[in-house]
């Protein structure tokens, strides 16, 4: 036990000076009994710089964000801005990102899910389980800028893979156009970090399956197919839908990828948000970005809030 | 410990073919990076002249954007690490010892970032930046104020787990009793306790910011990411030679990680069953929660 050695500085540091007993010990357990103490203590004091920090570097730019959506330039009120989320051109970058957050979750949800499914049998102290857990978490935040290298390396215009594919079965997967700095583009790049971001969130969840349901389950003379779709699949239900959820969110709000791929382009929110900040003049209008950002949020609090629900639902199989 | 694996697992050859196949299919991009850099031009073939280049320092002034990118990038780490911990150490255990009913608020400010995309958080940051660089100036520093912001989640998952694994409140009375000051009960009893909890936090953020490329980017600032962007356009191949160092380096720093959590992890986690508290509850959180585990076991010395 480790337990020994590190309390040990626990009674060296007050050894010296704890003699006989002391008044402090008879007060501090009945302060701590009060189940509300005032937070104007020097103790309450403590909790001021987070407060603040969070005030002012979290708080008070969402609102900014959210709250530019209603002020024209001159800074009065309006709803132009956030009506223009109803304009054509807006509408088809919440349908693109909606599109490719569903499609690169949902493969992100199969392909993860039969990676963890693969690793169920692994020792969980194993050296395969612990490849694939640091691969995984290495691959999850190699979002952004090295992504989009990494893909125009390998399918760009002279990409190793798609050169290869040109030379070796004569297939040219542009030839209907570049579509690899379009929106399509950012399909396979997502899917590469969704994939190991599914893995790190749904092996818990299936781990939490207890060996003794599928031991009953053969028992009674069900056979694996029975297994998985009677007990474990509606089991893992909705981790499954949250895993989505959560991949979804995670390909939503995503930036860095796009921004790096499409230096022009805004066919999804988060690059349009960067043309508003840029330029503008989208859509001749100002603070069109505040309205996107406030389209972002809504959707992204659906989501996470959904999220927040599956995942209160799956922990009652994971205790 | 013997591991027999349990009855619903797959058979060998499946999870053999699965994990190959997926295996095979990820390292095509980042195999397809090295190709890349190693390409010989016009001329074909293949040649090291580049990565040569880039480790003796034969790169001209052209490039110097990414040697500012990069100090920028060190030095916002440095700055965002010791912020972060120092806002968000006291914080947790104040919040863990005298005010447990603030807990489930701290926890949702904490997590908020994730639900808060950073290209909407940039909005915001626009206009509150052009407030700080009159007070603090225009150097780079001060975005270290936002990216604590964005690291916010998963260091919170890191010190909290940690500050779950063993009993803080008794250790800080039992030292308070025996007469220790609470700068000495903070420094010599909950910080050694915490030290797992506190590297994964640093480990993390270091990791985040040196891949940030969102707020830097549309503030208008100078980061490796911005920088490597910037490079791309004239010499993609150089550019793609530092994002593989970059991911080797936060490869291994995740994999230190990974050592930090797992250590002694499986034995002796107290409070909370090992299930619950090793289930990432957030998709950050997730990308990098550690396996907490217990420093300390309350209880076995009393």
């Amino acid at each position: 036990m480790t337990s020994v050695a590190s309390s040990a500085p626990v009674a060296t540091a007050a050894g010296p000076a704890s003699g006989t007993i002391s008044p402090p010990q008879g007060r501090r357990p009945r302060r701590l009994r009060l189940s509300r103490p005032a937070l104007l203590t020097p103790a309450g004091i403590g909790l001021l710089p987070f407060a603040v920090w969070v005030l002012l570097f979290l708080a008070v730019p969402t609102l900014l964000a959210l709250g530019t959506g209603f002020l024209d330039g001159d800074g009065s009120f309006t709803l132009t801005n956030v009506e223009a989320l109803g304009d054509p051109f807006v509408l088809s970058g919440f349908g693109a990102s909606f599109g490719i957050s569903a499609v690169t979750a949902l493969v992100g949800v199969i392909v993860g899910g039969l990676v963890c499914y693969a690793l169920l049998g692994a020792n969980p102290e194993g050296p395969l389980r612990s490849t694939v857990d640091a691969i995984s978490g290495v691959l999850a935040q190699f979002g952004g800028v090295m992504l989009a290298f990494a893909f125009v390396a390998t399918i760009g215009i002279q990409g190793f893979f798609k050169v290869w594919l040109e030379t070796t079965f004569g297939i040219d997967i542009f030839a209907d156009g570049v579509w690899l700095y379009e929106v399509p583009g950012l399909i396979l790049p997502y899917i590469y970090f969704q994939v190991p971001l599914m893995v790190i969130t749904f092996l818990p969840a299936l781990e939490g399956l207890k060996p003794q349901w599928a031991e009953a389950n053969a028992t009674l003379g069900g056979t694996a197919r029975v297994y998985w779709t009677r007990i474990a699949l509606p089991v893992l239900a909705p981790s499954l839908l949250g895993s989505f959820l959560l991949l979804f969110a995670n390909s939503f709000s995503s930036y860095a990828t796009a921004a790096a791929l499409t230096s022009q382009g805004a066919g999804i929110v988060p690059l349009q948000i960067r043309a508003a900040l840029t330029s503008e003049t989208v859509l001749g209008r100002e603070n069109l970005a505040g309205a996107l950002a406030l389209g972002m949020i809504v959707v992204m609090a659906v989501v996470m809030t959904l999220y927040a629900l599956l995942q209160r639902r799956a922990a009652r199989w994971q205790r | 410990m013997s591991h027999v694996p349990p009855a619903h697992a797959p058979k060998a050859a499946a999870r053999t073919v699965i994990l190959v196949l997926v295996g095979l299919v990820f390292a095509v991009p980042i195999l397809s990076m090295v190709e890349f850099t190693l390409r010989g031009g016009l001329a074909g073939g293949y040649t090291l002249d580049r990565w040569i280049a880039v480790f003796s320092g034969q790169l001209d002034a052209s490039y110097r954007p990414i040697w500012t990118g990069l100090a920028n990038s060190a030095l916002l780490a440095v700055i965002t690490v010791l912020l972060t911990l120092a806002i968000l150490v006291p914080t947790l255990i104040l919040v863990q010892l005298r005010f447990p009913f603030l807990r489930r608020a701290v926890e949702f400010l904490c997590l908020l970032p994730i639900s808060v995309p950073a290209i909407v958080l940039v909005v915001g940051l626009a206009p509150v930046y052009s407030v700080v660089a009159r007070i603090f100036g225009s150097g780079v520093w001060p975005l270290s104020f936002a990216y604590g912001i964005t690291v916010l989640p998963f260091a919170y998952r890191a010190i909290q787990s940690n500050l779950d694994a063993f009993d803080a409140k008794t250790l800080s009375e039992a030292a308070r009793s025996l007469g220790a000051g609470w700068i000495t009960v903070f420094l010599r009893v909950l910080l050694p306790s915490l030290r797992r909890g506190v590297l994964a936090a640093a480990i993390i953020a270091l990791a985040v910011v040196l891949g940030e490329y969102t707020i830097a980017s549309l503030l208008n600032r100078v980061n490796l990411q911005t920088a490597l962007v910037l490079i791309s356009k004239n010499d993609p191949f150089t550019a793609v030679i530092f994002a593989l160092l970059a991911l080797i380096f936060v490869g291994i720093l995740l994999f230190v990680l990974g050592r930090v959590g797992s250590g002694t992890a499986g034995s002796g986690r107290t409070p909370k069953p090992p299930r619950a508290a090793r289930r990432p509850r957030s998709a950050v959180a997730a990308a990098t929660t550690p396996t907490p585990s217990a420093p300390l076991v309350p209880g076995a010395s009393s």
